[in-house]
């Protein structure tokens, strides 16, 4: 790289690297091209519109959403859940998480409420938190907390027991105290354990508020499925489905980022 | 005198029954010694290392270090282990930085340290690289480096050299010379090249095999600025080495044939 000439032979793989990104890419735009042309087709000729509406038809729903509000109306309600949801599960799993790692007699007494606790399916507990925050946005804040929780808080507890012995009495015998170790070793180093359990999650969040909103609520993105659902309005129901999609890769595509930044360290 | 180890000792319970890894043992190493501990693997000249780092409690005995009985984890000592015990998480500025950190040193005596080091280890240009984008011996600069910017008054190495080959191994030797005649440190130095312990100690101490003893202790009469690359040649150098070789070779033998 510093210096190196660039010879006919580095030139050549380069261009070969470069037609083969466009290769790939070409590709991919026309297999989705070809799926919604294929779905276009099959609508209402081959399968009824009622089970599959068609891209056209979703596509205008999601315009007439943008246009008159309801779009963003909604939408900022389930995010506004689901991010809320996702930093109180994310900062509780993390303390707990630290904190079981660093008393063994802690994590010793609770282990098997805690794994009676998680071995319940969290959406379970959705009707209850209706029940306890009503049908408004807390209880949706509440069901993805739940879920975020204990991904968060399984992976902090795990990376924290994974931190070398070696790393901690170093620190000790440079000077560091208990808060020291804490900082510069193992909150570090169960990073990587923990980005993992915040990528897992995020899916886990939106599952958390959209089901939610399902259940019983007034507004959200999930309560414009529920309804559509309801009027066998299938446009809008795929329209719901995509806004969804879409929501999720973008949290996906944050915490990649996020993650290239906090794990420099380890790339070589 | 700078450690003093008065009948330490240490045994394990497991499975039921006790066993001793180091018998008790008396050793005065005074400052500005150098002292090397050679022996077979699992002489426990690791586990007293550990204990007068306060790393493990003694279960007989005690180590009193400058004056005061090690009864927890020991920051008057630097120690340099045989993995890597640079964090990869800090840059090479960080992890030389991190013991004056700890230390609360001032930020602007801490940046000065730290240069001095970096200069004095031969990392200047790779202050910003994390350790995963070291070689080996780049690391060992990098772990010599924090272990020497704090300035503790003892060094623990316990064989701090031994997975480099054996040109870099040589060249930190001579590092780690330089820097003891130049700050009179004490330094105890596990390794299990007894041409290594020759080479930089003034005593060199043979362990016995499990249960660990002291068998010998050895001066060794070389000059102190001694030039690691041909000290070998010296007929005291010979003289100790054979000695020394004669003393420890029955306990490897009898390493093997347990």
């Amino acid at each position: 790289m510093n210096g190196a000439e660039r010879t006919a032979a580095v030139v050549a793989l380069e261009a070969a690297a470069t037609r083969r990104r466009w290769t790939v890419l070409f590709l991919r735009v026309l297999v989705g091209v070809a799926f919604l042309g294929l779905w276009q087709h099959a609508s209402g000729r081959w399968i009824d519109k009622l089970l599959i509406s068609s891209p056209q038809a979703v596509g205008m729903r999601l315009w007439q959403w943008t246009v008159d509000g309801t779009l963003w109306a909604n939408l900022s309600v389930t995010m506004e859940a689901t991010v809320l949801g996702f930093l109180i599960g994310c900062a509780a799993g993390f303390v707990l998480g630290l904190a079981f790692g660093r008393y063994r007699m802690l994590a010793e007494v609770f282990d098997p409420y805690i794994t009676a606790i998680y071995s319940i399916p969290k959406i379970a507990l959705a009707p209850l938190f209706i029940i306890w925050f009503g049908i408004g946005i807390e209880s949706k804040v509440a069901v993805s907390a739940a879920i975020v929780f204990f991904v968060i808080f399984l992976n902090t507890y795990s990376g924290v027991r994974e931190v070398d012995p070696l790393f901690v009495h170093a620190t000790r015998i440079m000077g560091g105290g208990e808060l020291s170790v804490l900082r510069h070793v193992i909150i570090p180093s169960a990073t990587s354990w923990v980005i993992t359990g915040l990528k897992v999650s995020v899916p886990y969040a939106l599952v958390g508020t959209v089901v939610g909103e399902f259940m019983s609520s007034n507004l959200g993105i999930g309560y414009l499925i529920a309804t559509a659902t309801g009027l066998f309005n299938t446009a809008s129901v795929y329209a719901g489905i995509v806004v969804l999609a879409l929501v999720g890769a973008a949290i996906n595509a944050v915490l990649n980022v996020v993650e290239r930044r906090a794990l420099r360290w380890r790339g070589g | 005198m700078s450690i003093s180890i008065q009948g330490a000792g240490k045994s394990y319970v497991g499975r039921g029954r006790e066993v001793v890894a180091l018998s008790p043992i008396d050793l005065e190493i005074a400052t500005g010694d150098f002292v090397a501990f050679v022996g077979p693997s699992g002489c426990g000249k690791s586990t007293l290392m550990n204990m007068i780092a306060g790393i493990l409690p003694a279960t007989a005995g005690r180590i009193v270090h400058n004056g005061r009985s090690v009864t927890g984890i020991n920051r008057d000592v630097g120690y340099m282990t045989q993995r890597d015990s640079v964090l990869p998480w800090r840059t090479v500025e960080q992890n030389i930085a991190l013991p004056l950190l700890l230390r609360n040193v001032p930020a602007a005596e801490r940046r000065a340290r730290v240069a001095a080091m970096l200069e004095a280890v031969g990392l200047t240009g790779f202050a910003q690289s994390y350790p995963n984008e070291l070689s080996g011996g780049m690391r060992k600069r990098v772990a010599l480096g924090q272990l020497l910017a704090y300035e503790p008054d003892t060094l623990l190495m316990d064989e701090p050299f031994g997975a480099l080959d054996a040109q870099l191994k040589l060249l930190m030797q001579e590092r780690l010379l330089r820097i003891w005649q130049e700050r009179c440190q004490t330094v105890v130095f596990v390794t299990h090249d007894l041409a290594e312990a020759v080479t930089l100690a003034t005593r060199v101490v043979v362990f016995s095999g499990r249960p660990g003893r002291i068998k010998t202790v050895e001066a060794i009469n070389l000059p102190p600025d001694r030039d690691v690359f041909r000290v070998r040649f010296l007929p005291a150098f010979e003289a100790a080495y054979a000695r020394l070789w004669d003393a420890l070779a029955p306990e490897i033998r009898a390493g093997e044939a347990a």
